[in-house]
């Protein structure tokens, strides 16, 4: 393998060049990626810290890539669930793993949406030509969540801590009350609401009238295209086993329709509508680590690695959910639009949607308002609906409902196997393959992303 | 790394114990470390000395020393000696034998610990005179004998010249340096034959890899995960292979030699293809194609079920000869590389219990013979390497009792390390073993059966 040996001068023209151009930007592209299997909560990884999955997802990446020693432009990857000695995570990670330990890094926290975020905004810097190459990703464990003690408790240590003479400490210490001893676990609760997303999102599927059939065939279909692109090898360097897992432990190749109705509703039973969510359409508490590697043309070329796909255009939408003028989930609903018309792009332009399945609702009810004259006319300003997608393009190989949801870990996990399917697809009629990504996120935010396939024309090869 | 008993009967009270009750012991072995010497003492260079004949021990003695060592053209009284070379390759009739041997007999008690003793000679079948083919022959069993004779860790080798090679071969001295030094350790009564004048000696003896590209099946654990960390010290930039669910181990051994990982399952139709695009798009070449891959699914013939003998023909030989194939057939390789097969003493000797198994290794030393003409064709070679007792997580399963018995029934006394089986296979993968192609190289002490 060619080392990068370049001199600082040639570095620092390679690197000034496009800036310089007056086309502008140059192209980022996504030479590949690496995950560990997705495993339940509390199963397999119980015992691991979000720092040894990160490492473990970035020296999968590694290996694949022969990245070892190498000084990378930047390394970005976040955790939704975090504790407070991870504040240098992902640079903590890139320590422990085989790259060069001058590799800078940075945390990122955008919610569920912090994986694409951290692909979107290294592939800018790759496009500007302030770094060459990059590995952005994501990392979340429900398992080894942080607990924090209540702030009565954490006011009277701070206090302690403070205080100078014996007196002063039992002073302090008096005020201790048994109720401060009982310790804040985290939960998926939005702070303004009080309500968990499963309910939110209860509100947004009664709303836009999804029916339990539709939600679980949504599930089903996800287990069997999962099931399947694991059958054909798909995941063979997607994927790097991990504590013995070497799937992700939620995929049930074995569920039908029939197992999916029997199961009862968990969000929503309050509604007085009928409730419709259940555990086998809601995504489960899961661990997890995803890693993508992006980088320029020239970096890629330079070490004979694969080009997969570039990554076009990314947009982010947020809503008011707090006064309920629209769902907590649905940001993507506006997020898409805007993108698509940024880029001259309609929905039928598209050879793949990749829609994270937090819950099968989600998926539905963004389609829905899509669909929706109303909607279109009114939310998105546009003369009607914004248009409906070719079923047949939607997670082809399963998302979130098989594959399990470690939060900050979806995007990476997207990316990469969407790049796949580009770099695979190729050619169509006459233009590369295209997918889009949508991801929902707290807080009433979405991201979504447009990648296409790197041209075949120019050295792909399938 | 060797055995708890080894280290026991190396040293103190218990060498003392194990000489008295008349136990097996054996020591620790000499093993190759890169700037330490090639052999612990001067070389005793031994040809025939008679008719004027003695042109190639004077070249071969200074070629030896062109290489650093301290050589001797007789021995001098009480000096202890790292190696005795001795050069047969003149040798008409089995008279012809006595003086040289006797002279090295006479040097054999001053041998050091993890001392050598090679023989150059030439195959039997190579003469039609069979007073010559008689003396010929009548070397394996000299070696071999004498392989059972020494202590110490000490063995011997001996190299077989095909009749177009000659002692001073590229082949040859390769062959020659590979005995000598310590990456021969595990391997005792063994002969190579050099068939050809081709290959070349390394610019650097602690680099001779080079510049080289290497593939290796099988590469997460074990014998592997040793081949791939020897071939990168030899200087070989490495593509780690192995099946999709063994990748978590992968990723380590593919980090710890800074290569590449590779899942693949190898009995896919297309994983030769896969192979040759990783291996030209990421590091320009192929040069190294070692075939370690390899599974057990042990069971009394009588009691062998389709899925036990399917999985280990699939895996063990049928896929080396699907990848070999695409080889051969591929357009994108210039030059054939140096292919490597692990087969394994059950393949020779068989083994109760590994019908399936042995049918594999077996196929795999069928295989090497009749590819050695098509890769040589293409400028590459093909030989094979067959493990006897390795210590590996493998043989460590086995029951403690037979354990220890299968691992002391070789001259040596002790089973090998993977790294043994390693260092064989990257000589062979060398641009030195150029001249050797079809062998099949035992790493296994001069195990007592099957031999």
């Amino acid at each position: 393998m060619p080392e990068a040996a370049l001199s600082p001068e040639e570095s620092h023209e390679r690197q000034g060049q496009p800036l310089a151009r007056a086309r502008g930007v140059r192209k980022a592209v996504v030479i590949g990626g690496n995950r560990i299997p997705f495993a339940r909560s509390g199963g397999a990884y119980t015992r691991s810290s979000n720092q040894d999955m990160l490492t473990a997802a970035l020296d999968g990446l590694i290996a694949r890539f022969g990245l070892q020693e190498e000084r990378l432009g930047e390394v970005a990857a976040g955790a939704v669930l975090k504790h407070s000695r991870d504040f240098n995570l992902t640079r903590e990670a890139v320590l422990g793993s085989a790259l060069s330990a001058e590799t800078p890094a940075y945390d990122l926290q955008q919610a569920c949406a912090t994986g694409l975020e951290t692909v979107l905004g290294l592939a800018n810097k790759i496009k500007l030509g302030q770094i060459d190459s990059a590995v952005a990703g994501g990392v979340d464990s429900a398992s080894d969540a942080p607990i924090a003690v209540s702030d009565g408790l954490r006011g009277v240590l701070l206090d302690l801590n403070r205080a100078k003479t014996l007196s002063a400490r039992l002073k302090v210490l008096s005020r201790l009350r048994p109720k401060d001893i009982a310790p804040d676990a985290p939960d998926t609760g939005e702070p303004r609401t009080g309500l968990s997303m499963g309910e939110h999102q209860a509100l947004t599927t009664a709303q836009w009238k999804i029916t339990r059939e539709a939600q679980d065939e949504l599930a089903y279909n996800s287990h069997r295209n999962l099931a399947a692109a694991y059958d054909r090898g798909f995941f063979d360097d997607l994927l790097t086993p991990y504590r013995g897992l070497t799937r992700d432990s939620n995929l049930r190749p074995d569920t039908s329709l029939e197992k999916l109705a029997t199961l009862k509703p968990v969000f929503g039973k309050t509604l007085g509508a009928e409730a419709t969510m259940t555990a086998g359409n809601s995504t489960p508490l899961t661990d997890g680590a995803s890693a993508v590697l992006l980088g320029s043309e020239e970096w890629a070329d330079e070490r004979g690695l694969p080009k997969l796909a570039t990554v076009l255009d990314g947009e982010a939408a947020a809503v008011d959910f707090v006064h309920g003028k629209d769902g907590l989930l649905m940001a993507p609903a506006f997020a898409v639009p805007r993108l698509l018309a940024r880029n001259g792009l309609t929905l039928a332009d598209f050879d793949f949607f990749e829609i994270h399945e937090a819950f099968a609702g989600t998926v539905l009810s963004t389609l829905a308002a899509w669909e929706d004259e109303d909607f279109g006319r009114r939310r998105l300003g546009l003369p009607g609906a914004f248009g409906s997608i070719d079923r047949s393009k939607l997670n082809v190989n399963g998302s979130s409902l098989a594959a399990g949801h470690p939060f900050a870990a979806t995007g990476g996990r997207i990316v990469a196997s969407l790049a796949k399917m580009l770099h695979a697809k190729g050619m169509v009629d006459g233009r590369p393959a295209r997918g889009l990504v949508s991801i929902c996120a707290a807080g009433g935010q979405g991201v979504v992303a447009i990648l296409e396939a790197y041209p075949a024309a120019e050295g792909g090869q399938a | 790394m060797s055995d708890k008993y080894t280290q026991f009967v190396s040293r103190g009270f218990g060498r003392d114990l194990a000489g008295r009750l008349g136990l097996p012991r054996p020591v620790e072995l000499r093993r190759y470390m890169a700037g330490s010497p090639l052999v612990p003492g001067p070389v005793l260079v031994i040809g025939r000395q008679d008719e004027g004949q003695g042109k190639e021990p004077e070249a071969l003695a200074a070629e030896l020393l062109s290489w650093g060592l301290d050589v001797r053209r007789n021995a001098l009284p009480k000096e202890k000696l790292g190696a005795i070379v001795l050069l047969l390759d003149e040798v008409r009739r089995p008279e012809d034998l006595e003086v040289p041997v006797l002279t090295a007999a006479r040097s054999l008690r001053d041998l050091a610990a993890g001392g050598r003793v090679v023989t150059v000679s030439r195959t039997a079948e190579s003469s039609a005179d069979p007073a010559e083919a008689a003396a010929r022959q009548g070397i394996d069993g000299i070696v071999r004998s004498v392989a059972k004779e020494l202590r110490d860790g000490a063995t011997a080798n001996g190299i077989l010249l095909g009749s177009d090679a000659v002692p001073r071969s590229p082949g040859t001295l390769g062959a020659l340096r590979f005995f000598l030094s310590g990456r021969s350790a595990f391997v005792d009564g063994q002969f190579l034959t050099v068939s050809t004048a081709s290959g070349r000696q390394p610019g650097d003896p602690d680099k001779p890899l080079a510049g080289k590209v290497a593939v290796v099946t099988g590469a997460a654990r074990g014998i592997g995960a040793a081949i791939a960390r020897t071939l990168h010290r030899d200087g070989a930039a490495i593509v780690a292979v192995d099946v999709p669910a063994a990748g978590d181990h992968l990723a380590e051994v593919a980090n710890e030699v800074k290569g590449t990982a590779l899942q693949l399952d190898i009995t896919v139709p297309d994983a030769g293809d896969r192979i040759i695009h990783h291996a030209l798009e990421r590091h320009g070449s192929l040069d190294i194609l070692v075939h370690n891959a390899g599974i057990t699914r042990d069971k009394l013939l009588a009691n062998m079920d389709d899925g036990r003998w399917r999985s280990v023909i699939a895996v063990n030989i049928a896929s080396q000869l699907r990848i070999n194939d695409a080889i051969l057939g591929s357009p994108d390789l210039p030059v054939a590389p140096r292919i490597v097969s692990v087969a394994s003493t059950s393949g020779i000797a068989g083994n109760r219990g590994q019908s399936n198994y042995a049918a594999s290794k077996g196929g795999v030393i069928g295989m090497v013979r009749a590819s050695a003409p098509l890769l040589a064709a293409q400028g590459g070679t093909i030989n094979a390497v067959a493990p006897g007792f390795i210590e590996t997580e493998m043989t460590a399963r086995i029951p403690l009792l037979t354990r220890e018995v299968a691992r002391r029934l070789n001259s040596l006394q002790q089973g090998g390390d993977p790294g043994d089986v390693a260092e064989a296979i990257a000589f062979l993968a060398s641009d030195a073993a150029g001249g050797i192609s079809g062998e099949v190289l035992r790493v296994c002490g001069q195990n007592l059966v099957g031999a």
